[in-house]
């Protein structure tokens, strides 16, 4: 593809993936959760019992299919390619802490946009906590930060985590008795199976093409001026802000009314940040967004699947010891999991950095 | 000529050799990468910073050469 063909792409990518976010919000999920990998990651543990927060347990239909359309897509695409060795357990470690600062924010930086384009402003602080860890991972990735190099691994190692999500699908579609349902809270919200499916399928295709990642475009902006991801991420904005804008679905402030918060977050402006400094910082060392370790790792990366799975567990984590904020706020042990998170990401950070010249 | 071996290098450690390498030396800078990924970021980094790059196909790696315009 030329340069101007891709940029096309993004541009239809980033519109599509913030109109489906929208059409999912009006067919049952959750509002401002299109799409919210955190989240998603966090109801599927829930509904395995790895957690036991009754309102947030489904198994997410949208991330079976990101994986699957990342699969899907790099097949055909000649890009699928099972790798793997690249400091698994550290990347495991980043991903837990990625998890634990977007459950202090409550979202991953893709419902960052969407909530921003429903008009919460407690997401533009999030935000700027978002730009700032960008910019502080930038700084040691600049002196040489490395997890060292990946490997070529047998081509199992790549089609597993796929092999996992599929599990998954068979288990929700065939033996649902197994798995936990909320039957309240955001994880009774919930659109129907096939339309989340489909929708993840898509969204994970137009992905693995175009390399969509919320953190790559703020990262390559500042890097090297190279605006390529920057623009997907402002066309998932555009389009779900007009989305809101046409659904009722849009409310400037960051409170609704004196009644009503924003929905599925809270207003506690230096946690919302000091989380997303966090996902910021922990996102750039690992290479990109949880969205991007989605579609990596459904495109035969292994340690993308192993930062997956540190998510995963630290999903679990926040719920069972009460990490998590919820809509009445941070919590204290939250408050302290994020500053431990800072510590230890700054740590494996200095640790990886080593002066190249 | 300079050689950069990014091979297996995650997103964007491949461009940030690149860069330092090129912004070091006059000549051609040869990079050694391993996935089409890395490929596109480093040609789009080329075409930014108004470099020419050539890229062959070597297995299952990538052989990129970047060179000034004269």
């Amino acid at each position: 593809m030329n340069g101007h063909r891709k940029l096309l792409w993004m541009i239809l990518t980033g519109l599509a993936v913030g109109t489906v976010s929208v059409l999912l919000v009006l067919q049952g999920n959750p509002k401002n959760m299109g799409f919210c990998i955190a989240c998603f990651i966090r109801d599927t543990v829930g509904a395995l019992g790895m957690h036991r927060a009754e309102a947030v347990q489904y198994v997410r239909p949208e991330v079976i299919g990101l994986v699957l359309g990342a699969l899907i897509a790099s097949l055909a695409g000649k890009e699928f390619s099972a790798t793997g060795g690249s400091s698994p357990f550290t990347r495991f470690i980043l991903g837990f802490f990625v998890m634990v600062g977007a459950l202090m924010f409550l979202g991953c930086p893709l419902r960052m946009v969407l909530r921003i384009a429903g008009g919460d402003l407690n997401a533009v602080v999030g935000l700027a906590g978002f730009t700032i860890g960008i910019l502080v991972g930038i700084f040691f990735l600049n002196r040489g930060f490395t997890l060292k190099r990946a490997y070529r691994q047998n081509k199992l190692e790549g089609l597993l985590f796929s092999g996992v999500q599929l599990a998954l699908l068979i288990m929700l579609v065939v033996f649902p008795g197994v798995l936990l349902f909320s039957e309240k809270g955001p994880g009774s919200m919930r659109a129907p199976i096939l339309l989340s499916l489909g929708a993840g399928l898509l969204v994970g295709i137009l992905a693995q093409r175009t390399r969509l990642c919320m953190v790559g475009g703020i990262r390559d902006a500042v890097l090297f001026h190279d605006n390529y991801l920057l623009i997907g991420f402002l066309c998932v904005l555009a389009a779900a802000l007009v989305g809101n804008l046409l659904t009722g679905n849009f409310h400037l402030g960051f409170v609704i009314s004196a009644e009503a918060a924003q929905p599925i977050a809270h207003t506690d402006g230096l946690w919302n940040a000091l989380g997303m400094v966090l996902v910021g910082f922990g996102s750039v060392l690992l290479g990109g967004c949880p969205l991007r370790q989605l579609i990596l790792a459904g495109s035969g990366s292994g340690d993308s699947a192993v930062t997956v799975m540190g998510s995963a567990v630290g999903a679990a984590v926040c719920h069972n010891f009460g990490l998590a904020s919820s809509g009445a706020g941070p919590t204290g042990a939250g408050k302290i999991a994020v500053v431990a998170g800072l510590v230890v990401t700054a740590a494996i950070a200095l640790c990886n950095t080593r002066k190249t010249d | 000529m300079t050689t950069v071996d990014a091979r297996g290098r995650s997103c964007p450690e491949p461009v940030i050799l690149t860069k330092k390498a090129v912004e070091l030396t006059q000549d051609p800078v040869q990079v050694m990468v391993d996935n089409h990924i890395a490929v596109e970021n480093i040609t789009r980094f080329a075409e930014n910073s108004g470099l020419v790059i050539e890229v062959t196909p070597i297995g299952e790696d990538f052989q990129l050469l970047l060179k000034r315009e004269k």
